[in-house]
């Protein structure tokens, strides 16, 4: 069976007619060319494909894009606007928060939904907010700094403002 | 204005050169690569653990509309491996099986659906043997043979016996022992493996994109394989997520990528998912070390008599090395006269061990250092002390006739002992509290090449063009560790350029020079000393372009690195205008650096293997950890971790304490919770659910300490940063243990099982000891 599926991804409203079946991060990287997403793993493990629905953070991996119906997808691809890093970005970039990179994605997005919802986060905060994102390159230290820097960043960019 | 000087870029913090894309998802890992067109590879793997390979059916799934190609070892022109002498392994198993899930044959078809429907199509018939799942079992007399050529399922049996351990032993005050036991730990870096071939049926090129730290390895195995000539073949290294030594040796499933792309003559892609990930394996092997120590009162180490066993899994890879490593890395660290060695790796039924970072020293340090505490403990020695008894004094040769240069461990004892508060805490914490410590090494860089072919070990060319630009050409293979930066920085400091006026280009080998790859930390050491002699080559040619402009004798140029000019009161030209005249009359200028390792370097002849361990420099490290122990559940809870790790000069500042963050945290998760089990051969912790990778909640704060016990042969005195703080954390894991409970693992990971098993034990032994003393009094 096929569906066709009108959402929103990254700003931009499609309508892309899709099995019922395909997974929503397949639907990401095959059917329209956002690799940014990550898969690491068989299902659920490791948080890679993290991407925000309705501003929550999901596990692309487990949900099925015809779910997204009518809904707000947001990846890591669409998150700089105009060709300049978001504050997380540059956060992950400046404190060492992606090594290899492939975590990166994950773990920014669910970053993301966590400044949204809590601009001055604690570390126990951070740590919460990132328990289903697995990196195997920093040891966290750095990836925690990194969400700091960023909120830290925000802060006096709202002060400015 | 007279200010002016060279831009600085060593010894300060920079941002990786390939950030930008890392956290935009722009960058391009092997799998991202043509997601619509490309033909989808899927591997039949083995469902039995050993056997025979009878008979073999590919005609259906040859047959099934869709399937464009299908391989079988019948494409394979030859086996493959990671050492010229122990190349048993083929792509595509021939003959025999030897472990649950070895790839028997694969397939290229449009989808995915069709592809897994061609596998159930593919008919083996198999006659199942004996198979072996423990050292034990696998070298028992009367045990089947896994390779004709291995007998008693023997890789290698290895031993040294240096100095005079029964005279070190005799003369000690105190003679301990130790039997350890570690699980088999697997890698697990983030991006499960995969490759990308191209095929172009006109030229008969393949091109492909593996997900590997070696791309020139994969690129020899790739033509052995395949039977194509190596200028046929052009291997670009695309992102890769981490490595770990998981990638340092050619997988299977860059080959079959391979020849499933010239069968088809089109693009395939392989995707292993993170179970076949967890199959391909190539980690820590399991291994019981046994050991002997013998102390003076004064904490002196009189002499090590030690033994170890490692479960290699089913085929050579680097068994050979790690065994070996497991022996010689009882030197170098602390100042061993007399060592006695026996190892011996065996063949199993199971996935093929590899090189996992910290290769062959992790088991035998967690040994030695928690030996050696408990032996503290017993004469009332501080484990600092203990360690400062027996420090070496650089420069020096140990026994085994490994070069010691630079020696910073002293240092990180220093650092470990004033940052964690040691002396005023320890002992203190209250119950269930404890801290513990340790130390640890490691190479930077193996200094005799896998594969000598007499060319130096590392190769890097530098190109000035009309745009003021310089392009900094590189095989070295960055894969999340920093090296790409690292090596522009060498060449900007040198230059005393800023930084982004390089761009690199790593790793592609139609383009980049050749370089052995990313393995036993030798990027740093290796390339970035190329990176320099290229940079002093191509500054000896602006220096001679601005002297020439300029007017005045080469001597007498002042060079600024953005500035080149005759004095003070010269306001000289800019690096734009001293490269258009370097251009002038000869072109676009391309210059070459070189590095080789030097003879005294090279390791010894005293024993077999005895190069094993030879390298220009090591880095040292210190730990302290402290932990608390749940007495209801045993469950340990690391609550924060100092490390001092001494790489000579931290060339990048953020990437050093990035490596060492993440080296000590991986000690972490061997010590606590990783482990690879199997039940009959059939792996059952091949997800990151059962195999318990730590997550950001258990994960402790770990503040580094720097040293720089610079090196005289280093680039800017560096050594390695990647490597040397992991095997520490497993040992000052355990000692923190028996300082906070009383109890002393020896068995690892550490779980709360184990915990609680050596807790009962502890409460009974007491119990039965205080009703004794009961009764006596």
């Amino acid at each position: 069976m096929k569906t066709i599926l009108s959402l929103t991804v990254n700003g931009v409203e499609r309508d892309d007619v899709v099995p019922d079946n395909l997974l929503l991060v397949d639907y990401l990287r095959d059917k329209i060319g956002l690799t940014g997403t990550k898969i690491g793993c068989d299902g659920g493990e490791c948080g890679a494909c993290t991407v925000l629905i309705d501003g929550r953070p999901r596990h692309a991996c487990l949900t099925l894009a015809t779910t997204c119906k009518g809904a707000t997808v947001e990846t890591v691809d669409g998150l700089s606007r105009d060709s300049r890093l978001t504050a997380l970005q540059r956060g992950f970039n400046e404190k060492l928060g992606a090594q290899c990179g492939f975590c990166t994605p994950g773990m920014i997005m669910a970053s993301e939904a966590l400044l949204r919802r809590n601009p001055d986060p604690s570390e126990n905060d951070i740590r919460d907010a990132l328990a289903a994102n697995i990196c195997r390159c920093t040891g966290y230290v750095k990836i925690i700094e990194a969400v700091q820097y960023a909120a830290k960043a925000l802060a006096e960019q709202e002060l400015v403002a | 204005m007279n200010e002016m000087r060279p831009v600085q870029t060593i010894g300060v913090a920079q941002p990786l050169v390939d950030g930008p894309e890392k956290t935009t998802g722009k960058a391009m890992f092997a799998a991202d690569f043509d997601t619509t067109e490309a033909l989808v590879g899927r591997i039949l793997r083995a469902p039995v653990a050993h056997a025979h390979i009878t008979a073999m059916d590919t005609s259906k799934a040859e047959a099934l509309p869709g399937v464009v190609a299908v391989v079988t070892e019948a494409d394979c022109a030859d086996s493959y491996g990671v050492l010229p002498i122990a190349m048993n392994e083929w792509a595509l198993a021939r003959g025999k099986v030897r472990y649950r899930g070895e790839p028997v044959a694969a397939v290229a078809a449009v989808d995915v659906a069709t592809a897994q429907r061609a596998l159930d199509l593919i008919e083996v018939t198999y006659e199942e043997l004996p198979a072996y799942f423990t050292a034990e079992a696998a070298r028992a007399e009367g045990a089947v043979q896994l390779h004709e050529e291995k007998p008693g399922n023997i890789e290698r049996d290895v031993e040294f016996d240096l100095g005079d351990v029964d005279k070190g032993l005799a003369e000690a005050d105190l003679v301990r022992e130790i039997d350890v036991q570690c699980a088999e730990v697997c890698q697990v870096q983030m991006e499960p493996h995969a490759a990308f071939a191209e095929y172009d049926p006109g030229r008969e090129q393949l091109t492909i994109r593996p997900s590997t730290q070696v791309p020139y390895y994969v690129h020899k195995m790739l033509a052995r394989t395949l039977a194509m000539a190596d200028s046929k073949i052009r291997v670009i290294k695309p992102h890769i997520g981490g490595g770990f030594g998981a990638r340092t040796e050619t997988l299977q499933s860059d080959l079959i990528a391979a020849l499933l792309a010239r069968k088809a003559r089109g693009t395939v892609k392989v995707v292993l998912s993170r179970e076949e990930t967890f199959i391909t394996h190539r980690g820590r092997p399991e291994s019981q070390i046994k050991m002997k120590v013998g102390m003076k009162k004064d904490g002196t180490i009189t002499a090590v008599d030690f033994s170890a066993i490692q479960r290699g899994g089913a085929y050579s890879g680097y068994g050979i090395v790690t065994i070996l490593y497991a022996g010689s890395m009882i030197y170098g660290l602390y100042d061993i006269v007399s060592a006695r060695f026996k190892g011996c790796r065996i063949l199993t039924n199971t996935p093929p061990c590899g090189a996992f970072r910290g290769h062959g020293t992790v088991k035998t340090r967690f040994a030695f250092e928690n030996l050696i505490d408990g032996m503290a403990t017993e004469l009332g020695l501080d484990p600092f002390a203990v360690r400062r008894a027996n420090l070496l004094v650089a420069p020096t040769m140990t026994e085994n006739d490994l070069l010691v240069n630079s020696y910073g461990l002293d240092q990180c004892l220093d650092w470990a002992e004033e940052a964690s508060g040691w002396k005023a805490r320890k002992g203190k914490l209250g119950p269930n509290k404890g801290l513990g410590m340790a130390c640890s090494h490691y190479i930077s860089g193996a200094s005799k090449p896998k594969h000598w072919t007499g060319e130096p070990h590392a190769t890097i060319h530098l190109r000035l063009d009309w745009d003021g630009g310089i392009t900094l050409l590189t095989g070295a293979a960055e894969i999340g560790q920093g090296s790409s930066t690292v090596i522009a920085q060498c060449a900007a400091e040198t230059l005393g350029i800023d930084l982004g006026r390089i761009r690199v280009i790593a790793a592609d080998s139609a383009i980049t020079p050749k370089d052995n790859g990313s393995y036993s930390s030798r990027v740093t050491f290796m390339v970035g000393n190329a990176s320099i002699d290229a940079a002093q080559n191509l500054k000896a040619k602006l220096v001679e372009a601005a002297a020439r402009k300029l007017e005045i004798a080469p001597e007498d140029v002042e060079c600024l690195g953005e500035v080149y000019r005759g004095g003070q009161q010269d306001q000289g030209l800019t690096f734009d205008e001293v490269a258009a005249a370097a251009l002038e009359g000869e072109g676009t200028i391309t210059v070459k650096g070189n590095f080789d390792t030097i003879p005294e370097s090279w390791g010894g002849r005293k024993y077999r293997g005895a190069a094993i361990g030879g390298t220009m420099a090591f880095s040292y490290a210190a730990q302290v950890v402290e932990v608390t122990v749940d007495p209801h559940t045993a469950e340990i809870t690391v609550d924060k971790v100092w490390v001092a790790h001494d790489c000579g000069k931290a060339l990048n500042p953020l990437a050093v304490e990035g490596q060492v963050q993440g080296s000590v945290w991986m000690g972490m998760g061997q010590a606590l919770s990783e482990e690879t089990k199997f039940h009959d051969g059939l792996p059952i912790a091949a997800n990151m659910l059962d195999y318990r990778v730590p997550t950001i909640i258990e994960s402790p704060p770990i503040e580094v300490g720097i040293i720089e016990a610079s090196d005289p042969h280093g680039p800017f005195g560096a050594k390695e940063a990647g490597e040397g703080s992991l095997s520490g954390f497993l040992p000052a894991l355990t000692n923190a243990v028996a300082d906070a409970v009383g109890v002393r693992p020896t068995e690892l990971p550490v779980t709360p099982d184990r915990l609680m098993e050596l807790l009962e034990k502890k409460a009974r032994d007491d119990r039965a000891a205080a009703s004794t003393d009961g009764g006596t009094a």
